[in-house]
């Protein structure tokens, strides 16, 4: 199964997992599972309408999701998916 | 022309004329070159050192704070003989001392859209070094319409981001990201808490990146993003695009000079820890300490558990505030509330979740619990 790997910003949501074994062929699918398995994380990635909020930046392997085919993007077993948080410490 | 190196300097740069690809040529083009380094911290501290160290002529330093004692766990360039001082003058002094031959321009003042385009344009490069959501799209901006590459580097807790965002070659911060994450999601370094070594890892990287677009060496970042995390000493490369709707940098960009980037972010742009300052609903810690004598005050503490190890007020109520909107039926709105966390924000955040949940009777405790340490209960540490 996939594997979606959580920032530490939103670990406060996962209990701590960095990293989360997800059901689905695509993004979509894979972040419904999430979404199941951790209700509180949902208003962290999506808007009210549904749709993913602009700054949760999804990655398959190298590259984003919005350079492929967005929430409909399929992804293998065993294939890592990044959550690639904003952060602003310096 | 490039300028030439002295006796002293051929010496003391030796290191580097022996590497092919600085060389004396190479080392002649960092003298010759200028650096802007916003904000002097945790990534500052280690990105000025090293620029220094390696001869970039010009380093200009933008911060407006006064070094604190709970800056010296990472903020190297600072030491305990500084605490007081402004943070560029404290950094200035360091760096001249490790290298005389250099010049450092200091700007004491905050990096904001009236002073930016004009401290940045004599620059040949920009590190973002900032520690807060305005001053990071606000120095993205800037190096776009200034046509500067931004080495950007950012860190959180085990957490740390590299790459080199010029809009002229590939994306900008904002084709990643195009709006911030909404207020409160993101803790500061100051609230979630930083690892002290985090910052020397990740600004040594951010150097390098400098040296090599200075020297116009190795293969920059452009159009990539490094993740680092500490407690699994990973590092994971991903690609980066440049954005066709970019607001900033793409082909119909509608953001054609700075704006107001704390509105855009809706927090203040700067880590400290006031958040509450000035709102109708704060208590300061010397009239909550009157108000409890006389009466039922709820107090609820939305910090961590862990946080509570450090300091803790009696007969406080502990639920952190990421898990407030599940635990609301804990709480009574009938009852006086007063808010606390360590410094006023969080507990900022917790008091808008609880208005919007029907709770009215709330304060906010002004400056946390570390004003509660400060100014009532001396006992207690501040942290």
């Amino acid at each position: 199964m996939p594997v979606l790997r959580i920032p530490t910003p939103l670990r406060a949501y996962t209990n701590g997992k960095s990293d989360v074994t997800v059901n689905g062929s695509n993004i979509s699918e894979a972040l419904i599972d999430l979404t199941n398995q951790y209700p509180t994380i949902k208003p962290h990635l999506f808007n009210d309408g549904g749709e993913l909020r602009p700054f949760v930046n999804l990655f398959v392997g190298e590259h984003n999701i919005k350079d492929l085919q967005g929430v409909d993007t399929p992804i293998k077993d065993g294939e890592k998916i990044m959550l690639i948080p904003s952060i602003a410490g310096g | 022309m490039l300028p030439e190196l002295n006796h002293e300097e051929i010496l003391r740069y030796s290191r580097h004329l022996l590497i092919p690809e600085v060389g004396l040529e190479g080392q002649r083009k960092l003298k010759n070159s200028s650096a802007l380094i916003v904000g002097t911290g945790g990534l500052g501290s280690p990105v000025s050192l090293y620029l220094a160290a390696a001869g970039v002529g010009r380093i200009g330093l933008v911060d407006y704070d006064v070094v604190d004692s709970s800056n010296l766990q990472r903020q190297i360039i600072h030491g305990t003989s500084t605490i007081g001082k402004l943070k560029v003058e404290s950094a200035k002094s360091k760096l001249l001392d490790l290298n005389p031959d250099i010049q450092v321009d200091v700007y004491n003042e905050p990096y904001t859209s009236e002073n930016a385009l004009r401290i940045a344009k004599d620059y040949d490069i920009i590190l973002d070094g900032t520690d807060n959501f305005p001053t990071r799209y606000l120095t993205n901006d800037v190096a776009v319409f200034l046509g500067k590459p931004n080495v950007y580097a950012s860190i959180f807790r085990f957490d740390g981001q590299v790459s080199v965002f010029y809009a002229k070659e590939g994306p900008c911060y904002r084709c990643l990201f195009p709006e911030p994450p909404p207020p409160g999601l993101v803790p500061s370094c100051a609230e979630g808490g930083v690892l002290g070594i985090l910052p020397g890892t990740i600004g040594t990287i951010q150097a390098t990146e400098a040296l090599k677009v200075l020297l116009g060496i190795g293969d920059p970042m452009i159009g990539r993003l490094l993740l680092y995390n500490a407690l699994d000493m990973s590092f994971d490369f991903v690609k980066l695009k440049k954005n066709p709707n970019c607001r900033v940098c793409g082909p119909n960009a509608d953001i054609k000079e700075l704006i107001d980037y704390e509105e855009f972010c809706g927090v203040p742009g700067h880590d400290h820890e006031d958040g509450s300052a000035g709102s109708e609903l704060d208590i300061t810690a010397q009239e909550l300490s009157e108000r409890v004598k006389t009466n039922h005050l709820k107090l609820l503490d939305v910090r961590e558990p862990h946080e509570l190890e450090i300091s803790a007020l009696p007969n406080a109520v502990n639920i952190p505030l990421g898990q407030l909107a599940g635990r609301l039926t804990e709480l009574d709105s009938a009852e006086d509330m007063v808010v606390f966390c360590k410094g006023g924000t969080r507990s900022m955040r917790a008091i808008e979740l609880l208005s919007s949940a029907g709770f009215k009777k709330l304060k906010n405790l002004k400056g946390g619990i570390n004003a509660w340490a400060k100014d009532v209960d001396t006992k207690l540490p501040i942290y």
